[in-house]
């Protein structure tokens, strides 16, 4: 048991490592494979999100459906905090920024946490009503949230804030690629020790039965509320790293569209499995360039083949989605967790019908 | 305002409301037989527009009407058969997502097939008659679109109390294990209830495009929300509430627009929409809840 024990971490660190170096080799020849690193950015960004919807969803039970919302308040947060206070007055050419904020400057990893704050705060309020309500009623109705919000932060009253239906634009980009890596790894891991806690076993068992939850002394309002919360607070965060790798935000980038393709990572990845949905997310991300393929006209000779033009990758993906809805509901890993000892199982299956010793 | 072009506004929200009401008996009817949210019913709604598009570019109106009655209601089964019985058993998530998957499928096989940019919705000549009452005027789609929907609806409701397979669709709605055991065919019930669904937001579909002239691959998704909303504040699952919602919707959204919070309206409608939830969770004419809330 011991020796697996330090199998395992031998593993895991020459893994890390692994990953750090090839990180490092790509950062070091930034231009040559800027189009790698924009892909491995926002993989990660998603992963956030996805593994904080996964926390809601797959392990509280909640379909919460605002991820789109409580990402468009991290990022104009993040946004307006971040951008250089010189170039403002050319991002608010229409309306002019509101004097109180004129001057109001933070640093990155500041103007993040603030962004997730934002979100948690409104992510309260939110939950207070809201999560009265049960499966279905609850998705629409954060998702009506989401809708909601998009249209306060487009409205005219905030346009000295908001930057209105232009939205904002020159905001600093990462100084690497370790930056959103190491950010959004960090906010995973913090996500995987709360689910790990008496909190997340609380949030179990609030998903399997929530009377058999509250009849052993579990207080729902109030677990309920703490995963609503965290995961806005978390999701915030990803839209300010969102808002950061984009460079410029405005209303439509999170419309529900967002929202919907966040969920397909997780449902992908398996309901209820953290890897599964960080692997989900390098796959539909890392899968929809990959797919660009079926975007370009091809020719066989003279004759060009019919059906590759324009959209049809999104076909494609759409179609592919339908498949792992309908056919493979559990995903790539279920509600299973990767470890050492599984992937080991895959090679030797076989053994493994004899029983275990 | 003055009394005319409240007047006036208030026709228009009548007209666009009629539309919602519509689309929103084919959500009620749906949840109440499936407990499923249809998310690509908005989307039913779009491909029905595109289908027009198509068909009056070779047939006069009075065949195209015909075909894209035909067409929307053969894509809303092949979608019931396709997405959602293989998961009837499933957990009721599963089959939301399957609904928001086809939701995006159909978003982009028509974003494929017809491009993103807007298309021109062809006009049916006597639709847009002007018509002239004192100060207010209005085009005769506008007038016969809330007739029109009074009417289908009344026909529906016909259908549903009296007919046997009317009497069918309340049976599978109240419990479906039972109804199979009395001896209903169940799935052909609830391809019964997409026919009768999709036909209606094709019909809908007709009168809302031709009043906004274009059709894009995502105009569907915003109102098949609103009418969701439409159907959860008549009460889901009763084709009156579904109906009243809609106008109740479609008036305040244009009045809304008409004093200048155009901005706001969508998310007034979503406003509504958690404020009935929390304040009265059945709608103004559900059922006395069971356990749905």
């Amino acid at each position: 048991m011991k020796q697996k024990k330090t199998r395992d971490l031998v593993l895991s660190l020459i893994v890390c490592v692994a990953v750090l170096a090839v990180l490092g080799w790509l950062q070091a020849n930034a231009k040559a494979h800027s189009y790698a690193i924009s892909i491995i950015e926002r993989s990660v960004i998603y992963a956030v999100v996805a593994v904080a919807m996964n926390m809601l969803t797959g392990f509280t039970g909640l379909f919460s459906l605002g991820q789109a919302g409580f990402m468009a308040l991290g990022a104009y947060t993040t946004a307006i905090l971040t951008i250089p206070v010189e170039v403002r007055p050319s991002v608010y050419y229409v309306s002019g920024i509101a004097p109180w904020l004129e001057n109001v400057h933070l640093p990155v990893y500041a103007a993040l946490i603030v962004g997730g704050l934002v979100a948690a705060v409104f992510a309260i309020l939110v939950g207070i009503p809201v999560l009265r309500l049960k499966s279905d009623y609850l998705a629409i109705a954060t998702l009506g949230f989401a809708e909601i919000i998009r249209a306060l932060l487009a409205s005219p009253a905030l346009e000295t804030v908001t930057n209105g239906s232009f939205g904002l634009n020159n905001i600093p980009k990462f100084k690497n690629i370790f930056e959103p890596v190491v950010i959004s790894a960090l906010c995973i891991f913090i996500m995987i020790l709360l689910i790990n806690s008496s909190y997340g076993r609380a949030f179990k068992a609030i998903r399997e039965d929530d009377i058999a939850a509250e009849s052993m002394g579990i207080n729902l309002f109030k677990h309920k509320e703490l995963a609503f919360v965290i995961s806005s607070f978390f999701t915030g965060i990803a839209g300010g790293l969102l808002g950061i790798y984009m460079r410029s935000i405005d209303t439509k980038t999170f419309q529900i569209t967002l929202t919907y393709n966040i969920l397909l990572i997780v449902v992908l990845g398996g309901i209820g499995s953290i890897t599964g949905s960080i692997i989900g997310s390098f796959l539909i991300n890392g899968g929809q360039e990959w797919l660009r393929f079926f975007d370009e006209p091809h020719f066989i000779g003279e004759y060009q083949i019919p059906l590759f033009r324009t959209g049809f990758r999104m076909v494609i993906y759409s179609i592919l989605l339908m498949v792992v809805v309908l056919f493979w509901q559990r995903g790539i890993m279920g509600n299973k967790e990767f470890s050492w000892d599984g992937l080991f199982g895959l090679f030797k299956k076989k053994d493994k019908k004899g029983g275990k010793a | 305002m003055s009394l005319t072009t409240f007047a006036q506004h208030l026709l228009t929200g009548i007209s666009l409301g009629g539309a919602y009401a519509l689309i929103a008996i084919g959500y009620t009817m749906v949840y109440g037989i499936l407990r499923l949210i249809n998310f690509a019913h908005g989307d039913i709604f779009m491909m029905a527009g595109y289908f027009m598009i198509f068909s009056m570019a070779s047939f006069p109106w009075f065949i195209s009407i015909p075909v894209v009655l035909a067409g929307t209601v053969l894509l809303g089964v092949v979608i019931e058969k396709a997405a959602y019985k293989p998961l009837r058993h499933s957990p009721r998530m599963s089959i939301m997502i399957s609904a928001i998957g086809v939701s995006y499928l159909l978003q982009n096989l028509s974003t494929y097939l017809f491009t993103a940019l807007p298309k021109s919705y062809p006009e049916i000549p006597f639709l847009k008659v002007i018509l002239q009452f004192g100060d207010i005027s209005a085009s005769l789609v506008t007038l016969i679109t809330p007739v029109l929907t009074v009417v289908l609806v009344f026909l529906l409701m016909q259908l549903i109390n009296h007919t046997k397979i009317g009497m069918a669709m309340r049976a599978v709605s109240k419990d479906t294990e039972t109804a199979r055991l009395m001896g209903i065919k169940v799935d052909n019930t609830i391809s019964m209830t997409f026919v009768i669904g999709s036909l209606l937001a094709a019909v809908g579909s007709i009168l809302y495009f031709t009043d906004r002239m274009t059709v894009y691959p995502f105009s569907g998704s915003l109102p098949g929300l609103k009418c969701f909303v439409a159907a959860v504040l008549g009460g889901i699952g009763s084709i009156p509430g579904a109906v009243v919602g809609g106008f109740v919707i479609g008036i305040c959204e244009t009045m809304l627009v008409a004093m200048g919070y155009s901005t706001y309206s969508d998310a007034f409608t979503f406003l509504l929409l958690i404020v009935i939830l929390l304040v009265r969770p059945t709608g103004l004419f559900g059922e006395k809840a069971t356990d749905k809330v």
